[in-house]
């Protein structure tokens, strides 16, 4: 069965895909928008940038952030200066791991349903006498409902399923930073096959389940759109 | 007034227009596709801005030089191609968004914009369960709701099939008897414009080519307009009477008096009535013997030759211009030059409102 230090694991896990998800879909929302309006000539310098980390080797991002979160990195010599501490090591951390690491998985898909509702139904807004943050909440969010399941699925899914991030920027400090995907591997190691078949399948089926939802809910979406 | 300059410069295409319009009833924005009908009507809306330009409306300034106040701030409606309503809303909140963001509707103003549009059976219905018709009506009502000081219609008419067309026409003909603000429509169709038109405003390559009452801009040869294969003449006359023996009824204006075929038009009703130049004929003594009841006295203004065998002659019939398409071969018969007297027969009329 699980022992405690596989249920402290799930727990770290849960709390920071739940907490990255969320400024995930505040940092991302602005952003995509952005991407989605902009006629700005660099726009796809920020694209590519923010696409890196899909193609990057997580160890490479997970060494960077370590190397300038760390306390002899420029971030981390700031964060001390303010008196504070160093975040590497820490769940702090491990968040902002994460937004980084899966901020494609977020921005993409809201970008996506941004650019889809077109220029229109904004002015359509604008005529009608709503203000420019008026009508981003009552109709470019509302019309983009799909685009925020899917980015808050895939960012949550995509920060429960990290790993070389992780174990470079947390260390595996069991109920700080340990996290499920690094307990799979410990039990590997240690060669507790059941355990990590626990562990493992549990994450199938969970994220299995978590796209079932997406899609079911995106295909009665559009649907409902396409009968409009 | 309406008064207005502006200079907007799109992916290969100018807008340069300055015009100053009445500020009641239609004005018809006429121009072929790609001419800058809708740009102009976006440039009122605040949709597109030009760098430095004016616009007045009525008593309210919506830019001057450098002030320019954005679309959310005009007080316009606007019914775009399409209708363009919310997917995500249906009808009674597509029309909600528009009530919730002005001030000071009354009830009144409410239950009389959705009178005038039919809009209470379709209240409870989903944008999807609409047809193109009943969509540009809630899109029209959606845009009354603004309490707006100047309608913009962008080819309200043109994704619809005929039928649709004759379902919403009745609409605009109410707006245009009974709203007092003026309405900007945008238009190539020549139906439209003839049927819904007191003002025209030709718009060509990006520039006005010219705006005035909508007969004048018909048939003044200096306005391309009169100079179609399909030119035509405006009329408004007055229905007088009824003769139930032939089920026709009178028309009276100032030249004189046609007899229509009676469609059930009240006495004292206003109507409009449009001529095609090539169904006029002229004679210099006025016809007994003939089938045509519509022959009126009428004088020669001027002529224009009109391709290799056709003139086209512009009369006035007691102040009332009316416009005849003739061979050049018939002009030369009867020594037609300006100021000459002449008998006008009209073979056939059509009733617009």
């Amino acid at each position: 069965m699980l022992n405690e230090l596989d249920i402290s694991a799930i727990i770290v896990t849960i709390k920071l895909a739940l907490l990255s998800t969320a400024i995930l879909i505040l940092i991302g929302t602005p952003l995509a928008w952005w991407l989605s309006q902009t006629k700005f000539k660099f726009k796809v310098v920020f694209e590519a940038i923010i696409a890196l980390p899909l193609i990057l080797p997580p160890t490479v991002l997970g060494f960077y952030l370590l190397v300038t979160l760390g306390s002899n990195g420029p971030i981390g010599k700031l964060l001390e200066s303010l008196g504070g501490s160093s975040i590497a090591f820490t769940f702090s951390g491990l968040v902002v791991g994460s937004v980084i690491y899966s901020l494609p998985f977020v921005v993409q898909p809201l970008q996506n349903s941004f650019s889809s509702i077109g220029r229109q139904s904004m002015e359509v807004a604008a005529t009608l006498g709503a203000s420019k943050l008026d009508r981003f909440f009552t109709v470019a969010v509302p019309l983009a409902r799909s685009g925020f399941i899917t980015a808050a699925v895939l960012g949550f899914a995509h920060t429960v399923g990290e790993f070389g991030v992780v174990l470079m920027i947390g260390g595996n400090i069991p109920g700080e930073t340990g996290v499920l995907s690094i307990a799979i591997y410990d039990h590997v190691e240690a060669m507790e096959y059941g355990q990590a078949h626990l562990l493992a399948g549990g994450l199938l089926i969970t994220s299995f389940l978590m796209l079932i939802f997406v899609y079911i809910f995106n295909r009665h979406f559009s649907i409902m759109r396409s009968r409009g | 007034m309406i008064e207005c300059k502006t200079k907007i410069k799109l992916e290969g295409f100018t807008l340069d227009a300055q015009f100053s319009i009445p500020d009641k009833g239609i004005t018809v924005v006429f121009g072929a596709s790609g001419s800058g009908k809708t740009t102009l009507l976006r440039a009122i809306a605040g949709l597109e801005k030009s760098d430095k330009g004016y616009l007045k409306v009525g008593d309210s300034v919506w830019q001057k030089g450098n002030h320019f106040v954005p679309t959310h701030k005009r007080q316009i409606g606007y019914v775009f191609q399409g209708a363009a309503l919310f997917d995500h809303l249906d009808v009674r909140d597509n029309l909600g968004y528009a009530i919730k963001r002005t001030n000071g509707l009354s009830k009144d103003f409410i239950g009389s914009i959705y009178t005038l549009l039919d809009i209470k059976a379709l209240l409870n219905r989903t944008t999807s369960q609409l047809s193109g018709g009943e969509k540009q009506r809630v899109a029209i009502a959606r845009a009354l709701l603004a309490n707006p000081k100047i309608l913009l219609l962008d080819e309200p008419l043109s994704a619809l099939d005929l039928k649709r067309k004759n379902e919403i026409l009745p609409y605009l003909d109410t707006l245009h008897n009974q709203l007092d603000i003026p309405i900007l429509y945008v238009t190539h169709s020549q139906d439209e414009t003839s049927r819904l038109a007191d003002h025209i405003m030709l718009i060509e390559g990006g520039k006005i080519i010219g705006n005035g009452p909508v007969n004048d801009m018909l048939t003044r040869f200096d306005m391309p307009m009169s100079h179609s294969s399909d030119a035509i003449s405006i009329i408004d006359a007055r229905v007088m009477n009824r003769e139930p023996e032939f089920n026709l009824m009178h028309l009276e204006f100032s030249g004189g008096q046609f007899i229509v075929p009676d469609n059930g038009l009240s006495i004292e009703s206003l109507v409009r009535i449009r001529v095609a130049a090539r169904d006029v004929s002229l004679t210099k003594k006025k016809q007994i013997d003939t089938s045509i009841l519509n022959i009126f006295p009428a004088v020669v203004e001027e002529i224009v030759p009109e391709g290799k065998a056709q003139v086209m002659v512009r009369l006035s019939l007691n102040g009332v211009v009316l416009l005849a398409c003739l061979t050049t071969k018939s002009a030369s018969m009867l020594d037609l030059e300006s100021g000459l007297s002449v008998f006008v027969q009209v073979k056939s009329v059509a009733i617009l409102s």
